[in-house]
């Protein structure tokens, strides 16, 4: 299967099996956006659905919402630093960037969370409205992606310090490079239909 | 198939970040701090929205590259298109009266 290998292409695009298996990746993404495009339609009907409770402007905090956009977006552009190094054979800027990358991921996490605590003591939670329900649902998926892949991308870490960079730890490395950039581009939706959108109507 | 570890300054990256950064905060200071109405500000920061992911998707996933970089774009092309089905006609249908009854 691994039989042909072009060692004039990048490491995760060597042999034929690594390079389905990154083709077979982006079809999975293309599913993770038909998924995020339901959540996002339910979202859309029901965004003024209060029934009584606390609306946008009463619980979205800009400020936090930028932190946490400017922290996805950096980690998207340190993992693409990751990658890249990964192409000049560097392992251990490789490791370094992905560790950066990641601690980037747990600070979002840590605001998300925040921002769920501080949503709930002000009586906004699943339960209170249409429009609560739906956010949570959109955010705490994209959140739990998030979450997914720091676990994921810790793993890939610990193959890469033991087997070092081989054709399959690149492939390994790569497809979950795209998986992070992919979650980062939900959030500029998410940024932009839930968050700005609640604060200018 | 032009990557090769030979660059030594990750410059389409760069790029990418920087102009990311301005469509996020152009976005923001539109919704913001500008009185135009909704409907417009809406039209604005969604194609901003779109720029940007556009963008991403070519300066940091390389859409493009490798020998199945035309299937990637046609794959991702099917998936805008199952989005704007999904997300616009959910939204047309649920919203313009055809449901109240």
């Amino acid at each position: 299967m691994s039989a042909k290998v072009d060692t004039s292409l990048p490491l995760e695009y060597q042999t034929e099996q690594d390079r389905m298996n990154i083709l077979g990746f982006w079809v999975f993404l293309g599913a993770e956006i038909v998924l995020f495009a339901t959540l996002f339609g339910v979202y859309g009907v029901l965004y003024e659905r209060f029934a009584g409770g606390p609306t946008h402007k009463d619980i979205f905090v800009i400020k936090d919402v930028m932190i946490q956009t400017v922290l996805l977006l950096t980690s998207s552009f340190t993992m693409g630093i990751a990658i890249f190094e990964m192409r000049r054979h560097n392992l251990k800027g490789l490791i370094t960037w992905l560790v950066i990358t990641l601690a980037l991921g747990a600070g979002f996490l840590f605001m998300e969370i925040n921002e769920f605590i501080h949503y709930a003591h002000e009586g906004a939670t699943m339960q209170t409205s249409a429009f609560l329900s739906s956010l949570f649902v959109l955010l705490g998926t994209h959140g739990a992606h998030v979450t997914l892949g720091i676990g994921w991308a810790t793993m890939v870490i610990i193959q890469l310090l033991k087997r070092g960079l081989t054709p399959t730890t690149a492939r390994k490395t790569f497809i979950i490079g795209l998986y992070w950039h992919f979650l980062d581009v939900v959030w500029i939706f998410i940024f932009t239909f839930v968050y700005l959108k609640g604060l200018v109507a | 198939m032009e990557h090769h570890q030979s660059k030594s300054f990750p410059i389409s990256h760069v790029i990418g970040f920087v102009v990311s950064l301005v469509l996020t905060f152009a976005a923001a200071g539109i919704a913001l701090k500008t009185n135009l109405s909704f409907k417009v500000i809406m039209w604005i920061i969604g194609s901003l929205a779109v720029i940007q992911a556009g963008m991403q998707l070519f300066m940091f996933m390389h859409l493009r590259e490798g020998e199945h970089g035309k299937t990637n774009l046609i794959n991702m092309i099917y998936a805008v298109f199952m989005v704007i089905v999904i997300v616009v006609g959910s939204i047309w249908v649920l919203t313009s009266g055809h449901a109240s009854h």
